[in-house]
């Protein structure tokens, strides 16, 4: 390798160093300027004897994961180099602080730790998408755009599904940031994208409450503690945090993943639809749990070893959000079942699926909207018992249901737009009816078809007239 | 360049066409055989006659233990109904075919790269690479960055760390592998016409050797067919039916 000079406007590979942003324990942060790209920047390992050996891994594995990656959620990869000039990787420059800074601010409101909630679940959604768990994601590895979305950086501890996991034979000891790492990671259990969940939920309760969740322990044992002791509940700390917040917030702090959230899209849905989150003995402690429950986890834990093989894309397929979107003032009572039987369907191949039940009502443009029916009922919770009464014999227990009226002008697009917005996995929804206004109406389903980002099952129920029909339309032809 | 990298053919002619034609659909610009062209498989004339026809062009072929037990009898530790296969081949190979196989080399090393039948350790005691362990032992007795391989007939994609450890992984077909400059890989494609992992589809592995990114690929094929003329030849049913369950 040839010494290469690292200083302001020396030129690595046709990059300008332009000024240093960052130096870390394990690379050097530099903006650098190209002919095409006026701001870029460009991480260099360091190489240094003595230097972590880590470090040289670590950045071997974003090496191997960057340039995989897609989407406004992770700095956009340009190019690499290797050691005929100098190691480096030279990615997009995202402007503005890390949410480490607003750590200064905390306890933040209950508002804003919900939209950082609801902006971090969708970048990790779209990360574990792409067969990726972060397992790092702390406040300084937390960026934002200009247009809200975050940014996760520094992919050195990740590890993709289909890609050799160089860091797992390397290291005998935990691999992350000890306030944030998940219990399986303190077992060097690098497969589970429910770290990430965990490590969420850890940001989000350092945010509501100014305090760390877990300290900063700085030995193996006082990682390992996370095994078996729950945090104080955010409540007892910050009693302006409401109790679903901390629902939330415990839940993705369950030392056993399977009790967490089993997909950043269920935090993401649960965040943005706070009515809606099933209080449980979670949202109302306001104490540590005793020391039976604590030793009981503490006896599971010993002798607690690595999971077997599972995938992040196994993971996701196993935990869908499932949408039914239900009309039920123009569906029949027999296209109502018929959608029932096939969400029974759907749910039945996916344990881990959750059903969220959309009912939309119908605004109109221009009048002043109308939500209060002749008998003076309020129409939203009119749409909402009517939701709840359909859903009944599907006997979900509570937590994998969630029920939703929406408003607008044009109910297939505000499906549309609801689909998008929660990472919807799997729409179903009845077929257009046959009667002459829904036909001058034109199709919800198909417009919901042509317009999700995820497959939409489309219910029909044959009518006993449609065989007649067919054998018209067959002579006519 | 992409170099298609096909190993154990074995006589299989049916996955040797299927991968040849999957190879070229997907920019492969030359192949290279690491070994084992025949032994088991119907059709070891058509199979040599297809490598003799590769090399011509500037393919790499390499000698496995199958096609050295063709030329010289099966050694007394070959397992029996291979050793029947080897006698059959021997009989339906042409003196020039034969003349081939002798010709061909151990190994062969193109810059950083080796290609090598069995463990680089010893190439012509076919050592096995089942293991990390095999596999830190193959890469540690040469000074290539990058080894080829086959023998086991199980994709398999080892790499060794500059702190010497060594990693195992099991590869995920049509996933991209950037192979990093800053280790040593061992690359085991699997087998073209007898694959042993469970999966009949057979095996191979695309390298673009300037960007160095490796794709494993499985390749379906007709193995129905193949099993049907091994029988028909009159060789142990076992080597056919072995082929349809992918075992």
């Amino acid at each position: 390798m040839t010494t290469q000079r690292i200083e302001a406007g020396a030129v690595i590979d046709g990059y300008t160093l332009e000024e240093p942003l960052h130096q870390g324990s394990m690379a050097t942060l530099w903006r650098v300027s190209a002919p095409e790209h006026p701001s870029l920047v460009m991480k260099m390992p360091l190489l240094r004897e003595g230097d972590d050996p880590t470090a040289m891994v670590g950045f071997e594995v974003e090496q191997m994961i960057m340039p995989t990656l897609q989407g406004s959620h992770v700095p956009l990869f340009i190019s690499s180099g290797d050691f005929s000039t100098q190691p480096y990787i030279v990615m997009e420059y995202i402007r503005g602080d890390s949410l480490r800074a607003r750590l200064e601010r905390t306890p933040l409101d209950t508002d804003e730790v919900a939209r950082i909630g609801a902006q971090i679940a969708t970048a990790l959604h779209s990360l574990h998408r792409q067969h990726v768990i972060h397992l790092d994601l702390k406040p300084s590895n937390v960026m934002f755009r200009d247009t809200g979305e975050a940014v996760l950086i520094d992919f050195g501890f990740s590890r993709h599904d289909r890609l050799p996991d160089l860091l797992a034979e390397q290291f005998r000891l935990p691999m992350g940031t000890a306030p944030y790492i998940s219990p399986e990671q303190v077992l060097r259990i690098r497969n589970d994208p429910r770290s990430d969940i965990f490590a969420l939920g850890a940001v989000l309760y350092h945010l509501i409450t100014g305090v760390r969740a877990f300290g900063f322990p700085t030995s193996i044992t006082g990682l390992r503690k996370r095994l078996f002791r729950d945090p104080v509940p955010p409540r007892a700390r910050n009693p302006s945090c409401p109790a679903w917040l901390q629902e939330i917030i415990l839940r993705c702090l369950e030392p056993d993943p399977r009790e967490r959230y089993q997909s950043a899209a269920q935090v993401l849905l649960a965040l943005r639809n706070p009515g809606q989150v099933p209080l449980t003995e979670r949202a109302r402690k306001l104490k540590q749990d005793g020391v039976v429950p604590v030793t009981r986890r503490w006896m599971r834990t010993l002798g607690a070893q690595a999971d077997s093989w599972q995938s992040t894309a196994a993971q996701i397929a196993r935990s869908p959000v499932v949408v039914v979107a239900l009309d039920l003032v123009a569906s029949s009572e027999a296209l109502l079942t018929g959608i029932r039987t096939t969400s029974e369907r759907v749910l039945s191949m996916h344990p881990g699926a959750r059903l969220a039940c959309v009912g939309v009502l119908r605004t109109s443009r221009l009048a002043v909207d109308v939500t209060v029916d002749e008998e003076g009922r309020n129409l939203r919770v009119l749409r909402l018992l009517e939701l709840k009464d359909w859903a009944r014999p599907l006997g979900l227990e509570e937590g994998r249901l969630t029920y939703h009226v929406l408003e607008g002008p044009d109910p297939a697009a505000v499906l549309v737009d609801f689909v998008r917005q929660n990472h919807v996995d799997h729409v179903v929804v009845g077929a257009r009816g046959a009667s002459p206004l829904r036909r001058y109406l034109g199709s919800v389903s198909a417009h919901v078809v042509a317009e999700s980002p995820c497959t939409v099952t489309v219910v029909k129920v044959p009518r006993p007239s449609d065989e007649d029909e067919e054998e018209e339309e067959a002579e006519a032809s | 360049m992409r170099l298609a990298v096909l190993t154990d053919l074995h006589a299989n002619l049916e996955a040797l066409e299927a991968v040849m034609e999957h190879a070229r659909k997907h920019g492969a610009e030359q192949l290279a055989f690491l070994g084992d062209l025949v032994g088991y498989g119907a059709d070891p004339g058509p199979v040599v006659e297809r490598v003799q026809a590769a090399v011509a062009t500037g393919a790499l072929a390499l000698k496995g233990n199958h096609d050295e037990a063709a030329i010289h009898g099966a050694p007394p530790t070959m397992r029996p109904d291979a050793a029947q296969a080897v006698t059959w081949t021997r009989e339906h190979l042409s003196p020039e075919q034969l003349a081939f196989l002798v010709a061909l080399p151990l190994s062969i090393e193109r810059g950083e790269r080796l290609f090598v039948h069995a463990s680089a350790a010893d190439p012509g005691q076919w050592l096995y690479v089942l293991s990390a362990t095999d596999a830190g032992r193959s890469l540690r007795s040469v000074g290539s960055r990058e080894i080829y391989c086959g023998h086991t007939h199980t994709p398999a994609l080892y790499h060794l760390g500059a702190d010497g450890t060594v990693g195992a992984f099991q590869p995920v077909p049509g996933t991209p592998i950037k192979l990093s400059a800053f280790r040593r890989w061992l690359v085991i494609p699997g087998s073209v016409g007898q694959p042993r992992d469970g999966n009949p589809a057979a095996c191979y592995a695309m390298l673009d050797d300037a960007a160095d990114v490796l794709v494993f690929h499985r390749v379906p094929y007709d193995a129905e067919r193949a099993a049907r003329k091994i029988r028909a030849a009159g060789l142990p049913g076992d080597l056919g039916a072995r082929l349809e369950l992918g075992a």
